[in-house]
């Protein structure tokens, strides 16, 4: 195979990988019914303080950690504001993505364009060297290895385990699930917190990995939180989905780098936002079956068309949480 | 199991929901709990299954005091409830409902649920797919679901509040048969209604509560008299048949056609005359619902036409509608037809005809007064509409219709009220018709239908039979036409 390929494809799986922690992070936040929107400034905090922690320690496990604790303690103010004070989830979230964005700019000054230090990569030994393969799969770092193992533990957590099923109940209808024994927002602070931490390490993976560093208000990260929470929203809130909306948006960012020497009369500005409109646009193709009027369209089609298009819509249609955004009280 | 409520009291801030109730049921009775709304009965209920607690009083189970402090708690020592809407998951599968709140390891053991339900649909006789999805089910399976759950996980006391409501005629047999079965088990099951003749049917023995207070409690055989006498505290009877057909030609529907995505209703003639009541029978979503929006101009006909008086509204906008006197009172009354967080007195300047830019306080107040006095709404103009009883809130949107109007459509008009509410309803309906207002409506109780209709049509799958005299029908002839026989 063509190494451009391969070394794109393995560099679009790299690249995604903090995209996929942020947007499972939020998957499992609004499974619970809470809707987090801080996602966006929480990710550019973490970026800048895991890389300022790691630069002042020299670890970047230490870079890592303060991400993870900074984005729960993010999540947290989200849970107390919606949970315990029964405020509005929307407006908190929004602030906070503003607050944490700013002070991300300003608290990271001194740290402009220093050099500080980089994940390490981790081939795995034996299979790195298979043909093709080795290379796109295996030769990553650490975090790359967590992405893919964080998309089948949280699809096996929510859809197969006790305690996702429980996830789902409090999300889809609180009340049932306090009937069943479940501690509502006990749970939903547990899973906001934990979910931020998971959004929490996305930042440091930018800024010790993939897009190592921290240059401030051009390091590039502003709207990829966005863009994690349209892929949860958009992957109807499972985490397989989401994570290949990640890789999408990802392979979307690569060929905006790869065609640029081709397309020179494109200002390169145009291919670097390009991904961001295009993603919007396939997240609304694909779930085009949402909507009443497809329905009505559909009617037209001769009957086994109809058949065929309705029951691929039909598996691409999603239903948010129930109780998304709403707090529970028992009565 | 034998339940003892020992001296139970209840407040809610000023009110005392429960006073000094004392009831105590043996095992293996279905046990009747009547009263009208607001009479303290779910109160009482939900202290037993753990929604509450008790704030004076004591519960024993087979004798032994206990504190139940949550659902979860009550379900530990057996005593399960079924909500009147079955408090499920609809968007997830039948098993993984099962297996919600169900204790075990890590990984649920789907195939151990799957047989215990099994075991428990053969048992009673349900069919229900245990990998379907909740939301394809019906009221009634969503029902059959929560009883299997909750004995699965070790009910032996079974409450059912208002389990009849939204339910089809079939299903009410099998739910009854399953009780009764269960109380043969030994089960104990307590049947929450206002409906006298559910009551009557199935229970063993009732308590009546009213205004907070256990009342009285009867063993069969029951006279109604005396039941109603008990509720309401004095006898109410439902007014004569009167009835104010005039034959005299007002709502014209021809060859109307009426087409959804899911259903199709086609070429209906119907002549309603003045001060006449025309009743639509049939299982919900039969296409009852589409008809009475297309009458009143919400939705558009695919062909035909409406004619009132010699006035064409076919495909005119529904303001039209509504300027001709054409009004529509929708089931949904906290959904589609009030405004959550707005008071009566708002509901009642949004209901007037507008003049002006700024609301006329003073007017507003005195008109809503008035119109609470007119309709004995329980509450006052600054009350929010949803702080108002199901009964109080029909009231409220009955007092909203404006006057004179040709022709009212009403959905479901009396569902979930009591007989005495119900009766005060028609009442102000059939003052209505005296004076030549024609009136459509729907319900999914075919003796109201009876009583108060002039004619019937009987909704099949969006088939719609010939109009019907009331007088020549019956309950069964009815029943039969609903369940598609003879279309």
């Amino acid at each position: 195979m063509d190494t451009v390929l391969v070394i794109g494809i393995a560099g679009i799986l790299a690249s995604a990988a903090p995209i996929v922690f942020a947007a499972i992070g939020e998957t499992i936040i609004e499974r619970a019914g809470v809707i987090n929107l801080s996602v966006n400034g929480a990710i550019l905090l973490t970026a800048m303080a895991g890389f300022a922690v790691a630069v002042t320690t020299g670890s970047v496990v230490w870079g890592l950690l303060v991400g993870a604790l900074i984005g729960a303690l993010v999540a947290l103010i989200v849970a107390f504001a919606s949970i315990t004070l029964k405020q509005s989830q929307v407006a908190v979230g929004f602030v906070l993505a503003l607050l944490c964005r700013d002070l991300a700019y300003f608290l990271g000054n001194p740290y402009m364009g220093r050099s500080g230090p980089r994940l390490p990569h981790l081939p795995v030994p034996g299979l790195a060297d298979i043909p093709v393969l080795g290379a796109i799969l295996f030769q990553h770092d650490l975090m790359t290895y967590m992405s893919f193992a964080l998309i089948v533990l949280a699809y096996v957590y929510i859809f197969r385990t006790r305690p996702g099923l429980v996830l789902q109940g409090i999300g889809e209808r609180p009340a049932a699930a306090y009937v069943r024994g479940a501690n509502v927002n006990l749970l939903r602070y547990v899973y906001t917190v934990v979910g931020g931490a998971l959004i929490g390490l996305a930042g440091p993976m930018y800024s010790l990995s993939v897009k190592a560093g921290w240059k401030g208000t051009i390091s590039g990260l502003d709207g990829i939180g966005w863009i994690a929470l349209a892929l949860t929203i958009f992957g109807g809130w499972n985490p397989l989905r989401a994570a290949l909306g990640a890789y999408f948006f990802a392979l979307l960012q690569w060929l905006g780098l790869v065609l640029q020497p081709s397309l020179p009369n494109i200002p390169s500005q145009v291919l670097q936002v390009a991904p961001f409109p295009l993603m919007i646009l396939t997240l609304l193709l694909v779930n085009i079956g949402n909507a009443e009027w497809v329905d009505r369209t559909l009617a037209g089609l001769p009957e086994k068309a109809r058949h065929a298009v309705a029951r691929v819509l039909r598996a691409m249609r999603t239903s948010p949480p129930a109780a998304l955004g709403m707090p529970f009280e028992k009565e | 199991m034998n339940v003892e409520l020992i001296n139970i009291h209840k407040w809610f801030g000023p009110v005392h929901a429960n006073d000094g109730i004392t009831l105590r049921i043996p095992s293996g009775v279905i046990q009747g709990l009547l009263g009208e709304n607001g009479a303290g009965k779910s109160t009482l209920m939900k202290i037993l299954s753990g929604f509450y607690q008790a704030d004076e009083g004591e519960i024993r189970l087979d004798g032994k005091p206990v504190k139940i402090e949550s659902p979860a708690d009550a379900i530990r020592h057996g005593v399960g409830m079924l909500h009147q809407d079955p408090l499920d998951f609809p968007p997830m599968r039948v098993v993984d409902n099962l297996l919600i709140g169900h204790r075990g390891g890590l990984f649920p053991n789907r195939a151990e649920a799957i047989r215990a339900m099994q075991d428990l649909q053969a048992r009673f006789g349900f069919n229900i797919d245990p990998y379907a999805y909740v939301d394809s089910l019906t009221v009634g399976e969503r029902q059959q679901l929560e009883i299997m759950r909750l004995l699965w996980l070790g009910a032996r006391v079974l409450i059912l509040d208002e389990p009849t409501t939204g339910i089809s005629a079939n299903q009410k047999e099998k739910l009854f048969a399953t009780l009764r079965a269960l109380a043969e088990q030994g089960m104990t099951v307590i049947f929450v209604s206002h409906k006298l003749e559910e009551v009557e049917e199935l229970c063993h023995r009732v308590a009546v509560l009213r205004q907070g207070k256990l009342v009285g409690e009867v063993e069969p055989p029951y006279r109604t008299e005396d039941l109603v006498k008990l509720m309401f505290g004095k006898v109410v009877l439902p007014e004569d048949k009167t009835h104010f057909d005039s034959k005299e030609s007002l709502f014209r529907l021809e060859n109307l056609s009426i087409e959804d995505y899911r259903l199709q209703i086609r070429n209906v003639n119907l002549t309603v005359h003045r001060g006449e009541v025309i009743g639509l029978a049939g299982m919900e979503g039969s296409g009852q619902r589409q008809f009475l929006q297309a009458c009143a101009g919400i939705i558009r006909p695919v062909a035909g036409e409406i004619y009132l008086g010699e006035k064409r509204l076919t495909g005119r906008p529904y303001r039209e509608f509504l300027e001709a006197g054409i009004t529509y009172v929708p089931a949904a009354r906290l959904e589609e037809g009030l405004i959550p967080g707005l008071t009566l007195t708002e509901h009642f300047v949004l209901a007037e005809p507008q003049n002006g830019f700024v609301v006329n306080r003073q007017k507003a107040e005195v008109l809503t007064t008035q119109r609470i006095a007119d309709f004995s709404i329980k509450g006052v103009p600054s009350s929010t509409v949803e702080s108002l009883s199901g009964g109080n809130q029909q009231r409220a949107l009955l007092a909203m219709l404006r006057q004179p109007l040709s022709v009212i459509l009403l959905e479901h008009p009396t569902r979930g009220l009591d007989i005495e509410s119900t009766i005060w309803i028609w009442g102000k309906l059939k003052e209505r018709c005296r004076q030549g207002t024609a009136i459509i409506f729907t319900s999914a109780d075919l003796e109201e239908i009876l009583h108060y209709s002039d004619r019937i049509l009987v909704f099949f799958g969006g088939k719609v039979s010939q109009p019907i005299e009331a007088t020549k029908t019956s309950v069964e002839e009815l029943g039969q036409l609903i369940g598609g026989k003879g279309f």
